[in-house]
């Protein structure tokens, strides 16, 4: 999996920059699957690329806010209702719901209904390091990829989408559950971090890639 | 549920990775993102940097040395080493750092800790705590030893009159986010962690601890995380010098029912 060649760029899928922190680590796990990914920050890098990645670290409110600023808002929904291939990563997960406690009254993209809380006082907030990803609906995504395998987290809050049809894994923590990864039509999204999982999270970007038909199945 | 992590440690001089032994004697083994790219490849959870280079490029050397690494790595890394204030963070982590390890700049100005977390967040910040044990003192049970650890900056050269149980609560006060143990009597000897200072710490805070400094069989790694309470373990030359694999390292711990990536 490693090491593949780099398509031509015409058809690079966009890493969404909305000025949250360095994305370089993103773009270059999917260079290493062999697929070209450009970080764009336009309006029309959305509008154009066959494929959508949402990063980000940082704050719920900060994150939309940006967004608005560039102008990203409306052309993301656009793209999403066309059916492009999408894919949340973290901050970028919870942005696709409709509010988050971490920024209470700042509506989010709203694209999958419920919102992002919490994590509770119970546990060591952040939640950082290697946990289980237990893959709770049949998806493309985890392709090749273990029931059980384990993904990087750093995170303080959670998804709870309102459809449990929505929901794609769960994930324990010290005594708790968390939604990890959901998926609803072309949107599917993550809350760990694939590109610091190293093969199992390339393999994830790879899987992505394939959905999008930017890399042909090896 | 949260795996415990196998963390190798890389000594970085001038762009080449060394190894200390007691912090005196040094080896020369290689590239570090290479190296480093070969740990990700055998199952290594994170890798750590300590940049030891003493120059003014220092700064310069240690950002090239992340952004490399940005590249190459597929796991999170830290880089410590010599870090001395909030622009140094900022450099490393917009450089593509996951996190650093603050030493003595946060001994001598523990200020240094809470700016950098309410700036950059808690999760990226690793305060470095080098000890040493300090002859036991009356015991407050009988027949019982008091341990102490005071704690030494510089590189291990500067002692401080700090405890070190006293000093990472402190630490994790101010908002660090994780503690890289060392202890200083076990650094280089290969004869096991310092699983007594390790549990005295863990017990005391609620931020992961990173046990260092003495591992030279695949039991100490073990035996640091069920004794000490370890949630990571950190070791360099049984990884550098290929007398175990990560892998080999993993499956120990595992069969001693200690959950790992495999």
């Amino acid at each position: 999996m490693r090491g593949g060649s780099i398509s031509d760029g015409s058809a690079a899928l966009c890493i969404v920059d909305y000025g949250a922190g360095n994305l370089r680590s993103v773009q270059k796990a999917f260079e290493q699957v062999g697929v070209a990914a450009r970080v764009g920050s336009e309006r029309r890098d959305v509008m154009t690329a066959p494929a959508l990645v949402l990063p980000g670290v940082g704050a719920f409110g900060a994150a939309m806010e940006q967004l608005d600023q560039r102008g990203l808002i409306e052309p993301l929904l656009l793209r999403i209702e066309a059916g492009v291939p999408f894919l949340g990563v973290c901050l970028g997960m919870q942005l696709l719901f409709e509010a988050s406690e971490e920024s209470p009254g700042v509506a989010g993209l709203g694209v999958v209904r419920g919102d992002v809380r919490a994590l509770p006082s119970t546990v060591k907030v952040p939640h950082i390091g290697w946990n289980q990803v237990e893959v709770c609906a049949c998806s493309d995504l985890f392709d090749g990829i273990p029931d059980g395998s384990a993904f990087y987290f750093v995170h303080g809050y959670a998804v709870v989408p309102r459809s449990p049809g929505d929901v794609l894994s769960m994930t324990d923590y010290d005594g708790i559950s968390f939604v990890s990864a959901i998926e609803h039509d072309n949107v599917a999204a993550v809350q760990f971090h694939p590109e610091k999982s190293s093969t199992l999270g390339l393999r994830l970007y790879q899987n992505f890639t394939l959905r999008a038909g930017l890399a042909t199945r090896p | 549920m949260l795996l415990k992590r196998i963390i190798p440690c890389l000594d970085v001089d001038r762009g080449r990775v060394v190894k200390g032994t007691n912090f005196v004697e040094i080896r020369d083994a290689g590239d570090p993102v290479e190296l480093a790219s070969r740990y990700d490849r055998e199952g290594a959870d994170e890798v750590v940097f300590l940049d030891i280079t003493a120059s003014h490029e220092k700064r310069e050397t240690m950002v090239g040395l992340a952004r490399r690494c940005a590249e190459e790595l597929f796991i999170p890394f830290t880089i410590g080493g010599g870090i001395r204030s909030e622009e140094d963070v900022r450099a490393l982590l917009s450089a593509g750092a996951d996190k650093v390890s603050l030493n003595s700049a946060a001994v001598k100005d523990p200020g240094l800790i809470s700016e950098c977390a309410r700036r950059f967040g808690s999760q990226c910040v690793v305060i470095a705590i080098d000890a040493k044990r300090v002859a036991s003192v009356a015991a407050p049970v009988p027949g019982g030893q008091a341990l102490r650890w005071e704690i030494y900056v510089d590189g291990g050269r500067t002692p401080t009159g700090l405890d070190a149980v006293e000093w990472a609560v402190r630490a994790v006060g101010l908002g660090a986010g994780e503690i890289l143990l060392t202890s200083m009597d076990k650094d280089g000897t290969k004869d096991g962690y310092d699983s007594e200072l390790t549990k005295s710490v863990s017990r005391a805070v609620n931020v992961p601890i990173i046990a260092s400094g003495g591992a030279g069989t695949l039991d100490h790694l073990a035996e640091v995380v069920r004794v000490g309470g370890a949630d990571a373990v950190l070791a360099a030359s049984i990884f550098h010098y290929c007398e175990y694999t990560i892998r080999q390292a993993k499956e120990h711990m595992a069969a001693q029912g200690i959950p790992v990536r495999l």
